[in-house]
């Protein structure tokens, strides 16, 4: 397949009437590109013909700090990538790291951390819904999604302390017991919630200039989807019906019913309507998981210090951004001789140019919006 | 006598803008006086109380084609005129021709004066209210000159988008 | 020659009071507007708004007022410095200009000007060299690309809006405001029922005039220009706002003139109604209970003085309100009443249009420009035609062929939303195949 990205440094044949030809700078600051992130682009006239993402401005050398860490003390820093969904870093990489020690949580235990990683999905989900929403120009859903996601970051800072960067998950198991009103907590958020979706839906999925602004644009085909390696609701927008829940099934979700939205054209706007459908699946598999928290333990058998024997492992969990997964290299030592992460935001990233190829400069917002990419796992 | 006041208060205006549009080096500065010396235009229509002469001059010259010349002035890139060496060198032959043609014309005013006469203007008020008036004129006497007008103004437009469109 | 001089300044004292209080009260205003839309997005979106600067946030206009006029000016290096500072000047004179043709009530207008609308309309227009001039001395490439932006979509939508204003004017037989807004007492009904799609083409193409959202494009923060307005700091900045602002209570008095009445209050010839006489000093009897009903309740005491005070200067408002429908008082100055009454009405029912303006913009996503253009041209001003051609239709059926006002404006406005369908039918269609597709 020819390589159909067209490097910077070659001169302006493609333009008509032989117009100049601009290279738009939006620059690592800028309040759209929701993070550090610097997207050059090669306009003729509205039309972009070309483009190029320079990332880079958030790498912290995460892979490279898990090498001079213990496994335990490497936790923490998973949840600094995806700093919108901790919860799902933590819970990838110590599933990862289980599987490398040859253990298992308890089933209270890989409950519970179901119930707290699908309502760090719906999060997720709903703080993209309102900046992608505001990034269009629709002012109100934002605040409507940040209400509904503040009653899910006080679940979290009730159970561990943190909203944000929650490391609520231990290497075996959990550390904290379910606080008592947990199950009350999650039942009373997860009950009005179908609506609060319907209200989100009234004021945009029939909307004529959503709609406008939306269909049509950033198609990605299901071949090319999966060419590209995109994962999560970019791959099932496009039609591929692959979810790791239910391919790969982890923690407690081969126990729970649920549906995996697909779209069908691999528009921005069937992108939408499946997170918005992800939010509605994740709320009915908590209220299935809540009513039937199993009693026993919460921490498996793990030793204190852990050494896992020599050995490689690569543990993949759906994340609300996509594939997140953890190859962990060791050596029989404490401390692991390579973590790789796999970030689903770089690897849909890389679809950004094929998607904004002939969309207009005021479509650039609306795909970065709808890959719903965060540096901090972009960069790591 | 306010009537007096404000006809030279616009007519200076109008002649000073005039004069500044020709001999400002800078083009938008340029349009800007031009704007100004066509809304003094518009003010003495006001003041004679032609009042829908007065809004259609500041609709159509100033708020419409003015705003042409604005956008044209400011898509093009006018540094390249900027730059360019201004010669001037038969400016004897302009003066030569500028002082003939006004001899002529003092000459020709001087001796006929006698044989002008103004009459009395009207008073304004003996006049029903402009708007009407032009309508009903336009579209029964002055029908067909305004339908011609008119089709040549579509004809311009469907030359312009001709023009500008890459492929129909 | 003194009696001459006296009785010019005496014919005069009445436009130069009204404008005096329009070139120093409407920037207060403006900024109060500023004020209520921050507070009514708030509302909207479960959250308070101002609340700290002032009570309820009251002071906020003042303190931004403050704020922008000692911030420190920058000028662009290579900007053209005279143009620079002169433009916001256009926007803000011509916006103001504007409003003096304007009638808030019977008393007060600056001119009664026999082409009063056009005028309004034609001055509003030449704001436009404000954010062209504005958008180019910045020097800044894509000021200008957003200015010119911004003027394209204003050109376009004029269009639009004057077609709708025609139609309305067909049905009003003049262009001076007095005389449309009796035309409208005459007729015995509004010009928005009589007329209702030029209406919504007028509502529609007004937003698009004053830049609002969901047409705000060339000014919005997320996209990659920040429009005309980028280089402008401080104080230059805030007459631009004062401009766009000023456009809308502008736009917003047009509408209220041409389609929904001016100063009458609704069923303004119809005896039966005349118990809504009353409504105003209702309302504000209604606001000041509430404010009473509210001061106890107040987190801070100051709150709980400024609801008392509110209620009061509410109940004070009901009583002078009230008091031309005593026979007595009105007998005495048979003017208070349609002054008072009038000025009230028209100013509920532009509050009203800006409150609607608000509501859209909270409500609706952004339109891509080229949506925009294809909106503006080939939706709105093909139906403002069929419009003006309907309504020709209507008044000929109703004067020349005698039909009844209900079934010639009934059947009419049938015919014009049946093209307006069809002409939304017809974009739909070609928006699906308007989809580019790069290179496959």
């Amino acid at each position: 397949m020819p390589d159909e990205r067209i490097p910077f440094a070659t001169h302006a044949d493609q333009t008509v009437l032989g117009a100049d030809e601009i290279i738009l700078n939006m620059g690592p600051q800028h309040p759209s590109t929701h993070g550090v992130l610097r997207v050059k682009l090669r306009l003729d006239g509205e039309k972009v013909i070309g483009s190029e993402c320079v990332i880079g401005y958030l790498h912290r050398g995460v892979e490279k700090i898990a090498e001079h860490r213990t496994y335990t003390q490497f936790a923490p820093y998973v949840d600094r990538m995806d700093y919108v969904a901790a919860v799902s870093n933590g819970l990838g990489y110590c599933e990862a790291v289980e599987k490398l020690l040859g253990a298992e949580a308890p089933p209270r235990a890989r409950v519970i951390r179901t119930i707290l990683t699908e309502m760090q999905r719906i999060a997720s989900h709903l703080f993209w819904l309102g900046t992608h929403a505001l990034d269009i120009g629709a002012l109100t859903p934002l605040f409507y999604c940040l209400r509904e996601r503040e009653e899910i970051l006080k679940i979290f800072e009730k159970y561990c302390g943190a909203r944000l960067t929650t490391h609520a998950f231990r290497i075996g198991g959990l550390q904290y017991e379910a606080y008592d009103e947990l199950e009350k907590d999650v039942e009373r958020f997860c009950t009005p919630f179908d609506k609060r979706v319907d209200e989100y839906e009234s004021l945009l999925t029939e909307n004529r200039i959503w709609v406008g602004r939306t269909k049509g644009v950033g198609i990605l085909t299901a071949k090319e989807a999966i060419d590209y390696g995109a994962s999560g609701p970019v791959l099932r927008a496009s039609g591929v019906k692959w979810d790791i829940r239910k391919a790969m099934p982890y923690a407690a979700y081969d126990q729970y019913k649920f549906e995996i939205p697909t779209g069908k054209n691999g528009d921005t706007y069937d992108r939408y309507i499946v997170r918005m459908e992800e939010m509605r699946q994740s709320r009915l598999i908590c209220l299935q998981a809540i009513e039937n928290i199993p009693a026993g333990p919460i921490m498996g058998k793990v030793g204190k210090v852990l050494k896992p024997p020599p050995g490689e492992v690569y543990h993949s969990i759906e994340a609300p951004k996509g594939e997140l997964g953890y190859y962990i290299i060791s050596d029989g030592t404490t401390q692991p001789y390579r973590v790789r992460i796999r970030p689903p935001s770089l690897i849909n990233l890389e679809a950004f140019d094929k998607m904004i190829r002939g969309h207009l400069v005021a479509d650039v917002v609306a795909i970065i919006g709808t890959l719903d990419i965060v540096l901090g796992e972009v960069d790591r | 006598m306010l009537d007096h006041i404000v006809f030279y208060f616009f007519a200076a205006l109008a002649v000073v803008s005039a004069i500044l549009v020709v001999t400002r080096r800078n083009v938008v500065q340029s349009a800007i006086f031009l704007i100004t010396a066509l809304l003094a235009t518009a003010g003495i229509f006001l003041q004679l109380h032609a009042e829908f002469l007065f809004i259609v001059q500041v609709i159509l010259y100033a708020g419409g084609i003015m705003v042409l010349f604005v956008f044209v002035i400011m898509l093009i890139n006018m540094d390249v005129s900027l730059h360019q060496v201004q010669f001037n060198r038969q400016w004897w032959l302009g003066l030569l021709l500028a002082l003939v043609l006004g001899a002529e014309f003092t000459v020709a005013i001087a001796i006929g004066r006698s044989h002008l006469s103004f009459g009395e203007p009207a008073p304004a008020s003996a006049l029903e209210p402009s708007t009407q008036l032009v309508g009903k004129v336009l579209f029964s006497e002055y029908m067909l000159p305004f339908e011609i007008a008119s089709i040549l103004l579509l004809v311009a437009m469907i030359g312009a988008v001709v023009m500008a469109k890459k492929k129909i | 020659m003194l009696m001459n001089v006296l009785h010019f300044v005496i014919s005069i004292w009445v436009p130069l009071v009204c404008a005096l209080i329009i070139v120093a009260v409407l920037p207060l205003v403006a900024g109060y507007i500023v004020l209520m839309e921050r507070k009514v997005m708030a509302d909207m979106q479960a959250r308070l708004g101002p609340m700290r600067v002032g009570p309820h946030g009251l002071l906020q206009p003042i303190a931004d007022a403050l704020k922008l006029l000692i911030k420190e000016d920058i000028i662009p290096d290579e900007a053209d410095k005279a143009i620079f500072w002169f433009a916001p000047l256009i926007s803000v004179t011509a916006a103001m200009l504007a409003m003096s043709a304007l009638a808030i009530g019977p008393w007060f207008q600056i001119a009664d000007l026999n082409v009063g609308l056009l005028f309004v309309v034609g001055i509003s227009a030449l704001g436009i060299f404000g954010i062209v001039l504005g958008g180019w001395s910045s020097n800044s490439h894509y000021s200008l690309l957003g200015a010119l932006r911004s003027a394209a979509q204003l050109v376009s939508y004029e269009t639009a809006a004057g077609m709708a204003i025609v139609g309305g004017l067909l049905l009003a037989g003049t262009l001076s405001t007095r005389e449309i807004i009796q035309a409208q007492n005459d007729y015995g009904v509004w010009f928005a029922i009589a007329a209702p799609v030029g209406f919504f083409v007028y509502l529609v193409a007004s937003i698009a005039e004053t830049n609002r959202a969901p047409f705000d494009l060339p000014e919005a923060e997320s996209e990659l220009v920040a429009g005309y307005m980028t280089e402008y700091s401080g104080f230059r900045w805030a007459l631009y706002f004062l401009a766009e602002y000023t456009n809308m209570v502008v736009v917003a008095s047009i509408a209220t003139t041409l389609f929904l009445g001016g100063w009458l209050r609704p069923f303004a010839g119809t005896p039966a109604f005349n118990f809504l006489d009353y409504l105003p000093s209702v309302l504000m009897l209604g606001i000041g209970g509430y404010c009473f009903y509210r001061a106890p309740k107040q987190p801070v005491k100051v709150q709980s003085l400024f609801m008392v005070a509110v209620g009061l200067l509410m109940i004070l408002a009901a009583i002078i309100l009230a008091a031309p429908l005593i026979p007595a008082v009105s007998n005495l100055l048979p003017g208070l009443k349609p002054g008072l009454h009038g000025a009230f009405w028209f100013l509920l029912k532009v509050g009203l249009y800006i409150y609607l303006f608000m509501w859209l913009r909270f409500t609706f996503p952004r339109y891509r420009f080229d949506q925009l253009m294809r909106l503006g041209w080939q939706f709105l001003i093909p139906l403002s035609i069929v419009n003006v051609m309907g309504i020709g239709l209507a008044l000929v059926l109703h004067r020349h062929w005698g039909w009844g006002h209900l079934p010639a404006f009934g059947l009419t406005t049938l015919l014009t939303l049946a093209v307006a369908a069809w002409l939304g039918w017809a974009e739909e269609k070609k928006d699906k195949v308007h989809v580019f597709v790069g290179e496959t």
